[in-house]
């Protein structure tokens, strides 16, 4: 075991003292989610927000409790990690700062809002969200969450309609006590709506929050994007080893094959676990990720690692030369990163290329990293983490395969 | 120096049709240097990979410290040690570490290892540069951190696979006397190269191969007795001519009773040097070649090498 151990850590020093190595598997991997999220306005810049909250302001011109609830809604403190709210004194000043690109999306409510409640208007139309272009997804989030809220106080209204008809038809009121009624049972829904809303939003938004969460699926795919980079190098050092002398030096010594082959295997996923948990650290560091529970995180980072690197071992295995490792690498890191979605969603492929991109490390990551994102602890990613173990266990076995084959002729 | 710590016992090796070594035998005595000498492709590297357990012998046994190099591997593999024709180092480890690592492959750790690669980077002269990485040394500094990773668990038998190659003469020198301080110390070494002053410096015996053949084996003394009483002449032709050629057009001179070239230098083996020059030098004449200058020498392993297959070590 000292000698597999003493191999392995060979290999993480030989990989780590390589710069390059580092550009690729730390440096590029963030640097490309920061892109991304960008390019997709993941981003707030106010100043006092992380940097994933969305600038959101508001102006409020109404008096009434309803408007009330939607700026309470919109700062709420469990949307605090979500959303970065501030509000302006006119319609103009919050136009100005969304077309100055400093909030995604600005929440104008207008004096009339309390009015529509009782009159029967649209309610869909009663606020105005006037968005950022360049912030689509951002701008989106704010719209769903104005949007979620004003459903609510639809039903609400609807609701209290329904009952002050009832009461007319049984006989229980008069027409004239009708509009009273109503109003009654509206003003209170709207004295308790506050926190019954807020509760009901906070379960809804925190789900939202996790599956918009653009950044926790563009970091996770690119850190098992990048992972496989580091799997290729990892396969490739056997066949530079090889090349170098080094491999029939170590073969001389009283170290058996196995020995030997389970030091670089366990170098290459020494390699790759430091790689996705310093990736994972720090993205939430840089970026105020929440990953959800430290166990599924650890579990998933674990099984996806043994996944990733078991397809190196089958590529080094199936190998002839550190230049071909390479070239049929990069080829399986880009082909891989399609299938399994760092760069496309999976959910918009055919049925054929979804159930395809499961061969793949990245779909069952993405799944398993978006359940805890979501909230969801370890007992919610036992697929994903199974999936990605008897991946791992196929690849190793075909590679262990192979390399007998071609190492019996080595030795 | 009685008891033999290596025996080899009409070894072969075929790599499909061709067959690198053809049915050698030979044994190494504990605590001297028994070099094999012979030019690039003679079979030497694959001999003393039959004899690490690397390849295994198509024919033949070879036993080492008493155990059968193909049923005992693990046993023979802690008696050797083995410096590998090729530099075989992680360039971006330092010293320090590349011999760390080297000494786990071999069990080792703790303080024994500490204090063995204190003594070995001393032995090679690189203790002051333990820490730097070893991708900032010089080939013949890299050459030496072969050697002492070959040494560090103090091998029984130590192979030495051609270790001066493509290094500068300080260098050279430097290993030539790590060699002997290593034999000095009462270890075995079997030394593999092509170049006849090593051999001729360093064993104690030299067994010469060609073409994967044991041609001779023996003492310097032994072997130089083979060529009788010949002289060798070495030729220095001016540039422009091709050593082979000038080889070839003496050949058939009279007195020349072998000849072959070596890195652009001709050799001749004749009987009496002062009857047969007259002839070369009017060969050399009506060919219009130009000789700078001539050597007489007393016979040595080239010429035993030229006295045995016609050709120059180097050829």
């Amino acid at each position: 075991m000292k000698k597999i151990l003493a191999i392995g850590w060979k290999d993480l020093l030989i990989i780590y003292r390589d710069r390059a190595a580092w550009i690729m598997m730390l440096a590029a991997p963030l640097v490309l989610t920061v892109a991304m999220g960008f390019v997709t306005g993941s981003f707030g810049d106010d100043d006092n927000s992380g940097p994933q909250q969305i600038g959101a302001v508001i102006v409020n011109q109404d008096v009434g409790q309803v408007a009330a609830g939607l700026v309470e809604t919109l700062q709420a403190e469990e949307l605090a990690g979500l959303l970065a709210p501030t509000t302006a004194p006119s319609a103009t000043a919050a136009r100005q700062t969304v077309d100055d690109d400093r909030a995604a999306a600005a929440v104008i409510i207008p004096a009339d809002f309390s009015a529509t409640l009782t009159d029967g208007s649209d309610m869909a139309g009663a606020v105005e969200i006037y968005t950022n272009p360049g912030r689509p997804i951002s701008a989106s989030i704010v719209e769903s969450i104005v949007a979620d809220y004003l459903s609510q106080v639809e039903m609400a209204l609807v609701s209290s309609q329904v009952t002050a008809s009832q009461l007319l038809s049984s006989g229980r009121v008069t027409p004239e006590e009708v509009a009273t009624v109503a109003g009654a049972a509206a003003t209170q829904w709207e004295a308790g709506q506050s926190a019954a809303i807020t509760i009901d939003r906070e379960t809804a938004t925190v789900q939202e929050e996790s599956a918009f969460n653009p950044l926790a699926y563009f970091a996770t795919g690119m850190a098992v994007f990048f992972l496989m980079y580091t799997v290729t190098i990892g396969g490739r050092s056997i066949l530079n080893e090889r090349e170098d002398g080094t491999l029939t030096r170590m073969l001389v010594t009283p170290t058996r094959y196995a020995q030997v082959l389970a030091g670089k295997v366990l170098g290459v996923y020494l390699s790759g676990l430091v790689q996705v948990t310093l990736l994972i650290g720090a993205s939430s560091l840089l970026f105020n990720l929440d990953w959800g529970a430290p166990a599924g995180i650890a579990l998933l980072i674990i099984a996806v690692v043994a996944a990733a690197t078991g397809w190196g071992m089958l590529l080094a295995a199936s190998s002839k030369t550190p230049g071909q490792v390479n070239a049929v690498g990069t080829a399986m890191m880009l082909i891989f990163g399609i299938l399994g979605g760092t760069f496309i969603s999976i959910e918009a492929f055919s049925g054929f290329m979804r159930a395809l991109s499961k061969i793949t490390p990245h779909a069952w990551a993405l799944d398993g990293f978006g359940s805890l994102v979501s909230g969801g602890g370890p007992a919610d990613i036992m697929l994903p983490v199974l999936a990605l173990l008897s991946m791992a266990a196929l690849l190793f076995a075909a590679a262990v395969v192979v390399f007998q084959r071609r190492w019996v002729s080595v030795a | 120096m009685s008891e033999s710590i290596l025996s080899t016992k009409d070894l072969h090796k075929r790599f499909g049709k061709i067959e690198a070594v053809r049915g050698i035998s030979f044994s190494v005595l504990r605590g001297e240097i028994f070099s094999l000498l012979g030019p690039n492709g003679a079979g030497k590297t694959t001999t003393i990979s039959m004899l690490s357990g690397l390849l295994e012998p198509s024919e033949g046994s070879a036993t080492i410290g008493g155990h059968d190099v193909q049923q005992e591997s693990m046993a023979v593999r802690h008696l050797i040690g083995i410096v590998p024709q090729e530099i075989a180092l992680y360039e971006t480890l330092s010293a320090s570490q590349t011999l760390s690592f080297w000494g786990q492959m071999y069990g080792m750790g703790g303080k024994s290892l500490q204090r063995r690669k204190a003594k070995v980077l001393d032995l090679v002269g690189l203790s002051d540069l333990a820490d730097q990485r070893v991708e900032t040394y010089s080939g013949g500094m890299k050459r030496r951190l072969n050697i002492a990773a070959g040494l560090l668990h103090q091998p029984a038998l130590l192979f030495m696979d051609e270790p001066t190659v493509g290094i500068d003469p300080q260098s050279r020198r430097r290993i030539l006397e790590t060699v002997k301080s290593l034999r000095d110390q009462g270890m075995t070494l079997l030394y593999t190269t092509h170049y006849m002053e090593e051999a001729e410096e360093l064993s104690d015996r030299v067994g010469i191969i060609d073409h994967g053949k044991l041609i001779a084996l023996g003492t310097q003394k032994e072997l130089t007795k083979m060529v009788g009483e010949k002289e060798i002449l070495r030729l220095y032709p001016s540039d422009g001519h091709e050593s082979g050629q000038l080889a070839d057009l003496f050949a058939g001179v009279g007195g020349v009773l072998h000849s072959g070239a070596v890195n652009g230098e001709v050799l001749l083996s004749v009987n009496d040097a002062a009857e047969a020059l007259p002839g070369v030098i009017g060969a050399a004449n009506a060919a219009d070649v130009r000789i700078r200058s001539v050597d007489i020498e007393e016979p040595n392993l080239e010429a035993v090498f030229l006295h045995l297959t016609g050709r120059a070590l180097r050829d």
